[in-house]
């Protein structure tokens, strides 16, 4: 049977894991706010000017 | 802050989903071929590529990894980009990643249906392809980390929380499970066997279910769902709890699987008890998805997008409330082995998966390519077929999953089995089988009609396959330096934090885990019980590439019924050279673990008829013939590399028996060649189904030699 605690081994990583994560995002301010994120994602902003310079438009160029 | 601009690439969104719609178009077809399959086993089609055996694991990774794993790809890569501000971390990775994954689903169909398969469900995939999987999983992973690490929107929305916690299990799972032994190229044994084996491969299907079925489409759900109906989430807090809640409780049920087998009992209870803890995270999420529409429900009157994502979500509750209640033992006694669970897995597939992609398809389409879609009745008409499509599905299979679980536990008053002969209570289903195969054509006829309209929406309108988009910088932290205390420094820095918290645990798993390894297994051994002889050896992979597993389970549950029906319960120690395990998950034919022995062993000759034409033996049989398996020849040049393959996972084979197990399989099979000429038949030695019948002898005779 000790393939069992092999697995309750991986399982108990795996939720080790997922538990520093959250701490982790906790302490990262991740969940600071918990009404503007779901708001947020409502609006894609379309770009101001849709005439842009070819160069501009490389990635992360600003 | 300065105003940054960028591009979307659409480009990689419109090919996942038109993979989508290619992959789940075949999936749900070879769906309603094999539903047909089990009522007329003429559509059998009398070739082993198109025989139920290699089939069904075709239609079951089709619509798991082709239809449902590219609706995740195209969901993900059209949000992820919008919710983090940003273009995808690399092109090519993405490239890659596309191409990559639709090679997998081809050299799957390949060798599915050309016999190569591992026996473990939704990872039948042979070792080469294995690999593949891990690499192009990997692929996705960096393209996922990559995009995250380069985002413009510091915080992350609960969707990329979904993505990350699928990549990480998901790759976990798939190679815990698929560590196996290569014996030549498309051919592997699995190093853990039995007991071991049954717990590692539900624990990865069970998570299957969880991390490749359920959480990145939890993910999807909450980006397209707020954004289909405009409205934000209902509740971002619930979102956050539930999230966190259901991947930790999730990882630990696979053993509700393995109710009443030989896995040991406190194994099997905390399967259970973590099942029913599930019920609460879940609904969460299906009510945060529901009370999304707070408002809007009369547009879910006119809008064919919301009604399926509220279809998708009522099934994804359905299913996991009836997900946990099939954990209950006294459920489970009834429910396993039968139609039920058949029925359960497609409200979650039909329902959950498939609506909510149908959903996102409607509402993401016209989009990229800037117009409306062609025609809102024609996806009215989607989703009614549909839906009717999914109940002519789900009600006859759990009316065939009870009646048939109550007919095999019915006793006379005289303590005699009612339906001693399992055939009574395969025919009384018949009907049922004929109302499934008709739900599955209505769904398959509305995904058609969904194809029809997605190609004019895409004619008429024009695809911006680069969209232009703009967003501030993200600014970079500037975390005021303390001196004198270093464990500020580990704070601003997540990577490295996360690698030294993962070594800090792997101590941990280590120092416990590897004496667990070295230390011999203590699997309550019975002396009688030795491995496969050569031509067994042989035997059982035929039993494997023609997926009898699929329709015959090889565990004998403790109960009054099974016992009298099929001998005595299994036992743990039975298994401990079945590499992979054959326990199956369904009985459309009756168990087979004593086929061997007692009352249920039968002449060579008898199964040789058998396996020719079933309906001679066992006129009515629904099982499809196998006339191949008289003509082909085993190739036996290749058994001293498997029997050196199992002797390096553990079998005890002689040290040098690699050269004599030719010679012996020769001689074990002139003994069934001469008991078949005997009842008149010829036979060469080599043939499949001489193996076959040796193996099938076999069965039982561990415990009762």
């Amino acid at each position: 049977m000790y393939v069992m605690f092999i697995l309750m081994g991986f399982s108990l990583l795996t939720a080790t894991g997922f538990l520093l994560a959250y701490l982790w995002a906790v302490r990262k301010g991740q969940f600071d706010d918990k009404y503007t994120p779901s708001v947020r994602i409502l609006f894609d902003d379309k770009p101001r000017s849709k005439q842009l310079e070819k160069d501009d438009l490389e990635e992360g160029g600003s | 802050m300065a105003i940054e601009r960028f591009r979307y690439d659409n480009q990689i969104v419109r090919m996942f989903y038109w993979a989508t719609i290619l992959w789940g178009v075949v999936a749900f077809l070879v769906g309603v071929i094999i539903a047909l399959q089990l009522p007329l086993p003429g559509m059998n089609l009398g070739s082993p590529l198109t025989t139920f055996g290699r089939l069904r694991p075709v239609h079951t990774n089709a619509a798991i990894f082709a239809f449902v794993g590219n609706g995740v790809f195209f969901g993900y890569y059209y949000a992820i980009q919008r919710l983090l501000k940003t273009r995808n971390f690399s092109d090519v990775l993405s490239r890659v990643h596309f191409w990559g994954w639709q090679l997998i689903i081809v050299s799957a169909a390949l060798t599915l249906t050309t016999g190569h398969t591992t026996a473990k469900e939704y990872a039948e995939l042979e070792w080469p392809i294995d690999i593949a999987i891990a690499g192009i999983w990997v692929v996705w992973g960096v393209n996922m980390m990559g995009t995250i690490i380069k985002r413009r929107e510091k915080h992350m929305y609960v969707a990329v929380w979904f993505f990350i916690a699928t990549f990480f299990t998901v790759a976990m799972l798939h190679i815990v499970n698929s560590l196996e032994v290569p014996a030549s190229f498309l051919k592997s044994y699995p190093i853990y066997a039995g007991v071991q084996d049954a717990l590692v491969q539900w624990w990865y299907a069970h998570n299957a279910v969880a991390f490749f079925l359920t959480t990145p489409y939890l993910g999807l759900m909450y980006y397209y769902m707020p954004k289909a109906a405009q409205r934000p989430v209902y509740s971002y807090r619930l979102s956050i709890i539930h999230f966190w809640a259901l991947i930790f409780l999730y990882i630990w049920a696979g053993p509700h699987h393995l109710l009443y087998s030989a896995v040991p009992d406190w194994a099997q209870s905390l399967g259970t008890v973590f099942s029913i803890m599930l019920i609460a995270p879940s609904w969460g999420g299906m009510l945060n998805g529901l009370l999304t529409l707070r408002g809007a429900w009369d547009r879910v009157r006119q809008d064919p997008v919301l009604k399926f994502m509220v279809v998708a979500v009522t099934a994804y509750g359905m299913a996991t409330f009836e997900g946990p209640m099939l954990s209950l033992k006294n459920v489970n006694a009834l429910s396993h082995f039968t139609d039920w669970t058949i029925a359960h897995v497609h409200v979650g597939a039909l329902g959950w998966n498939g609506f909510l992609t149908f959903g996102m398809l409607y509402w993401l389409v016209p989009r990229l390519y800037n117009t409306k879609l062609h025609s809102l009745k024609l996806a009215n008409f989607h989703f009614w077929i549909g839906t009717l499509g999914i109940l002519f599905y789900a009600i006859p299979m759990y009316w065939t999953g009870v009646t048939q679980g109550l007919m095999w536990k019915q006793f006379t008053d005289e303590g005699f089995l009612q339906y001693p002969n399992f055939l009574e209570t395969v025919l009384q289903l018949i009907p049922m089988y004929y109302m499934r195969a008709l739900g599955g054509t209505l769904f398959l006829v509305g995904a058609l009609v969904m194809v029809v309209n997605l190609v004019k929406t895409a004619k008429q309108g024009s695809f911006e396959a680069e969209e232009e988009a703009e967003a501030p910088a993200l600014e970079k932290e500037t975390a005021p330096v303390v001196v004198g205390y270093w464990h500020r420094w580990i704070e601003s820095r997540p990577i490295q934090f996360s690698l030294l918290a993962l070594v800090a645990v792997l101590i941990g798993g280590i120092v416990e885990f590897v004496p667990m390894f070295v230390i011999k297994s203590n699997i309550p051994t019975i002396s009688t019980v030795k491995p496969y002889s050569a031509l067994e050896l042989e035997g059982r992979d035929i039993y494997i590439k023609e997926g009898c597993f699929n329709c015959h389970s090889q565990m004998i549950r403790p109960f009054r019924n099974e016992v009298e029906r099929y001998g005595e319960y299994s036992r743990a120690g039975e298994y401990v050279y079945d590499h992979p395990f054959l326990w199956g998950s369904k009985r459309t034919g009756p168990d087979l673990h004593r086929e061997g022995v007692g009352k249920l062993r039968k002449p060579d000759a008898w199964h040789y008829n058998h396996m020719i034409d079933p309906r001679s033996m066992s006129p009515g049989s629904i099982m499809p013939p196998y006339p191949w398996m008289a003509e082909n020849r085993i190739n036996y040049d290749k058994l001293p590399a498997k029997i050196k393959a199992m002797r390096s996972i553990g079998v005890p084979y002689a040290e040098g028996y690699e050269d004599q197990a030719v010679e012996d399989a020769r001689k074990e099979a002139e003994q069934i060649v001469a008991s078949l000429k005997q009842s008149g038949i010829e036979s060469a030695w080599d043939t499949e189904i001489v193996a076959l019948i040796a193996y099938l002898q076999k069965l039982g005779t561990g415990l009762n030699p």
